[in-house]
């Protein structure tokens, strides 16, 4: 067995067989489902204390006459209460306003028809909630005024009626004719997750690989072993073991995580079990002609067109007789359409591509950083001196993931290309874009500058860690790193 | 080419950011030998024994090991215990045993059955589970000692060897080390502790401040360095022995101790030791005559003061 695969081979059972390894195996997906569901839960909580806005209605516009009073005319929520209070000034709230329990004053000005501003007085800091509600209540009902004024015959009817809301499917044409349902949102999502898969990838791994030279070091083991083989074997074999434990992890989670959705799936909605296929069947939103969830088919593009304009009230009656099938299970038909707008989505991805560029950008941008975190590693003699050294390590990292975010919303802008070639963010870049299609030249050129970051990083490394593994007892910076680079070899 | 040496330092140079740690250092090892390599602290030992075993290159000169520059490959023939030792603390002993043997270039069979009797005869056999975070410091550098001769290396070169062992250990140590000679192995000691070696090294190389300030045999060197001094331990009346000394003798000092009286004396060139005992018998009653050689110690500050 040659010696660099005796290095890796410790590497990855010393780290296989650590308790924290078999945590982190079982945690894992759970930690990575509260990272994706706790953000989605606190955007959901509703803020539940009641708060009761005193309304000064000057113009009156916003104020009816019941038995029991004047009251609001504006839409109250179960937490966002109205009460018209007449004859009392607005300054004399001023003054003690705390002491009242009211959380605002909304002052409404007699000209407000022209004027279109009223005020909210409040000594606390008033929420966009709030705030969003009354301004679009108000926004509603001066509509519905300034339209009774044109006095027009059955006007609630006419309203009704010209109420929409528009469906917008995204259909794709292939190179080959076909024709695919694509949501942005999904792609998005795809591109999204495999970005920020990788960013988590090096950061946790690539400081595996850091913990482990500083290891060796302050153990002082490290002369032993170089006395024995090449420091850059030693260096590439802790990376390259790092990174197998790594996949190792991975696979594990990803296996967990299926289990866990299907078996969570299985438990509170057996309709997920069925095939996507036969959901998207059941859901009957899609016309055969439309979208092509069986790959055979070949949408001709006049089909399409043919199609599209009976499709609506095929939805329509798709939707509606949905409906009552969900009654007995516990998904309703939009969700039908969901699950199969996804499914339908991710058909536009092409797996093939999209895994051989996950994988490519996600060990070469894993082998890139790692290089740079032994580096450090072989720089110090504890854990606390790589504060000041590991920053120009993390900071291409951070911002690859301020452009990946922005990415996500322009594929194609300038800020994505760029970022998409510079070798230190394109491995989290160019996962974000390749859903989206990138043409291949991108792809190719951004590839090869990796490959040859990588390699010109992994001799630069080699030729610091050579050094820095020796080196005790000194505070290091770059300059003496850059020193270190050019003694001998 | 030289026959006789295992090892071969050739006008070595090496270069620290504007330091000098190594200035034209050549040394030559014999075969089967014991070589000190010997300087106070900093003096560049380190850094020449790191060289000999490719941590780090020279930036001027070679080394030859065994007749050709040395390679990759002659690793796996040379063991080496540096100063700053350890092992992973949460691998077994075993095991990591096992794991260092393989990267010297042994079969995990071969390793294996290497490893056994070592064990046994370091009565180490119920540590081979055992994590080395467990182990006293003792046991963790008898394991230390065991994986750089398990190889069987032909040059084994100990930086510091008995510092931080115990007495017992640095005998059991010796005893190994002298075995492994009788079996036709080279040896190299590098230490400043110069007295803790000079009974085992046969020839020597002191170095100071990055340069060779003596080099060779070390019964040569003593010659060079002999200061035909005698002490005598004696019977008698010390006054009777300091008055009938002929001129040729010149008494340094006297004291007295548990074993008796002792007196320190000098020889000018020329005159012989047989002289001194005959002069010594009329006068006293000798009851023990040596020589007083110079330690290592004593040719090292000497040759220090000589060289400026």
């Amino acid at each position: 067995m040659s010696k660099t695969s005796l290095i890796i081979k410790r590497e990855y059972l010393t780290r296989i067989r650590k308790k924290s390894f078999l945590i982190m195996s079982i945690l894992g997906p759970f930690i990575f489902a509260a990272y994706v569901l706790i953000p989605m839960y606190f955007a959901t909580l509703e803020d539940k204390e009641e708060k009761t806005v005193v309304v000064i209605d000057e113009s009156t516009l916003f104020t009816e006459y019941g038995p029991e009073g004047p009251h609001c005319v504006l839409p109250e929520t179960e937490y966002l209460k109205f009460k018209i209070i007449e004859g009392v000034p607005l300054e004399s709230y001023q003054a003690g306003f705390d002491a009242t329990g009211y959380y605002a004053v909304l002052f409404i000005p007699q000209n407000i028809l022209a004027s279109e501003s009223s005020i909210l007085y409040s000594t606390r800091q008033i929420s966009m909630d709030v705030s969003g509600h009354i301004r679009s209540a108000m926004e509603q009902e001066l509509e519905h005024l300034k339209l009774a004024a044109h006095d027009i015959h059955n006007i609630e009817e006419i309203l009704a009626e010209v109420e929409t809301s528009v469906n917008v499917r995204n259909i794709k044409w292939t190179k080959a004719g076909e024709a695919e349902e694509s949501n942005t949102g999904v792609v998005m999502g795809v591109g999204y997750m495999g970005g920020l898969l990788t960013f988590f990838f090096i950061f946790f791994f690539g400081s595996q690989v850091m913990r482990g030279v500083i290891e060796e070091k302050t153990s002082r083991i490290i002369e032993v072993i170089v006395s024995s083989v090449r420091p850059f074997q030693l260096m590439m074999g802790k990376i390259i073991g790092v990174g197998l434990t790594g996949l190792t992890q991975f696979a594990i989670w990803i296996v967990f995580s299926i289990l866990l959705i299907a078996g969570i799936g299985t438990a509170f909605f057996p309709e997920l079990t069925r095939t996507p296929t036969e959901q998207v069947v059941a859901s009957d939103l899609f016309s055969p002609g439309a979208v092509t969830p069986d790959p055979g088919t070949t949408g001709e593009p006049a089909e399409i067109a043919g199609n599209a304009g009976g499709d609506a009230e095929e939805q329509a009656m798709g939707t509606e007789a949905g409906i009552p099938e969900a009654g007995g299970g516990k998904i309703t038909g939009d969700e039908m359409g969901l699950a199969g707008e996804i499914f339908a989505s991710l058909r536009t991805i092409d797996p093939v591509v999209m895994i051989l560029s996950f994988l490519f950008y996600f060990i070469f941008g894993y082998l890139l950083y790692a290089a740079m975190f032994a580096v450090v590693g072989s720089a110090v003699d504890n854990e606390t001196d790589t504060q000041q050294l590991i920053w120009p390590v993390i900071l291409p990292l951070i911002l690859a993931i301020y452009v990946m975010i922005s990415a996500i919303n322009n594929p194609d802008g300038s800020l994505a290309f760029w970022f998409s070639l510079i070798p230190f963010t394109s491995p989290m870049v160019m996962m974000v874009r390749i859903p989206f299609g990138v043409p291949w030249w991108q792809v190719a050129l951004s590839a090869s500058l990796l490959v040859a970051t990588f390699l010109g990083m992994t001799w630069v490394a080699g030729k610091v860690y050579r050094t820095g593994i020796l080196m005790y007892g000194k505070k290091t910076s770059y300059r003496e790193i850059w020193k270190w680079l050019r003694y001998s070899s | 080419m030289n026959n006789m040496g295992i090892l071969s330092v050739r006008e070595v140079v090496k270069d620290f950011s504007g330091h000098r740690a190594l200035n034209n250092v050549s040394m030559d090892v014999p075969r089967t030998s014991i070589y000190g390599l010997l300087g106070p602290n900093g003096a560049g030992k380190t850094t020449l024994l790191r060289i000999i075993n490719q941590i780090t290159a020279p930036d001027a000169g070679t080394i030859i090991f065994e007749g050709h520059p040395i390679g990759r490959d002659d690793t796996a023939l040379i063991g080496y215990l540096p100063e700053e030792r350890g092992l992973y603390k949460k691998m077994k002993v075993g095991e990591q045993a096992l794991y260092l043997a393989q990267l010297k270039g042994l079969s995990k069979h071969d390793a294996m059955q290497r490893l056994k009797p070592w064990f046994e005869k370091f009565e180490m056999g119920s540590w081979w589970g055992k994590k080395v975070e467990e182990l006293s410091k003792g046991m963790a550098q008898k394991v230390q000692f065991v994986t750089t001769v398990i190889h069987e290396p032909t040059l084994l070169i100990f930086d510091e060897p008995f510092s931080g062992f115990d007495p017992i250990n640095v005998n059991l140590l010796k005893q190994e080390i002298l075995e492994m000679r009788k079996n036709g192995a080279t040896i190299i000691f590098s230490t400043h502790n110069m007295a803790s070696v000079e009974e085992l090294c046969d020839h020597i190389t002191l170095i100071n401040e990055a340069e060779t300030l003596l080099q060779g045999e070390i019964n040569d060197i003593r010659e060079k360095y002999r200061t035909s001094k005698y002490r005598v331990v004696f019977t008698g009346d010390p006054d009777r022995l300091s008055r009938g000394l002929q001129k040729q003798f010149t008494l340094e000092g006297l004291e007295k101790n548990g074993t008796g009286q002792q007196a320190t004396i000098t020889i000018r060139e020329g005159a012989k030791s047989d002289d001194l005992i005959r002069n010594l018998l009329e006068i006293t009653e000798i009851k023990a005559f040596y020589e007083v050689l110079p330690s290592m110690n004593d040719i090292f500050i000497q040759a220090v003061t000589e060289h400026e």
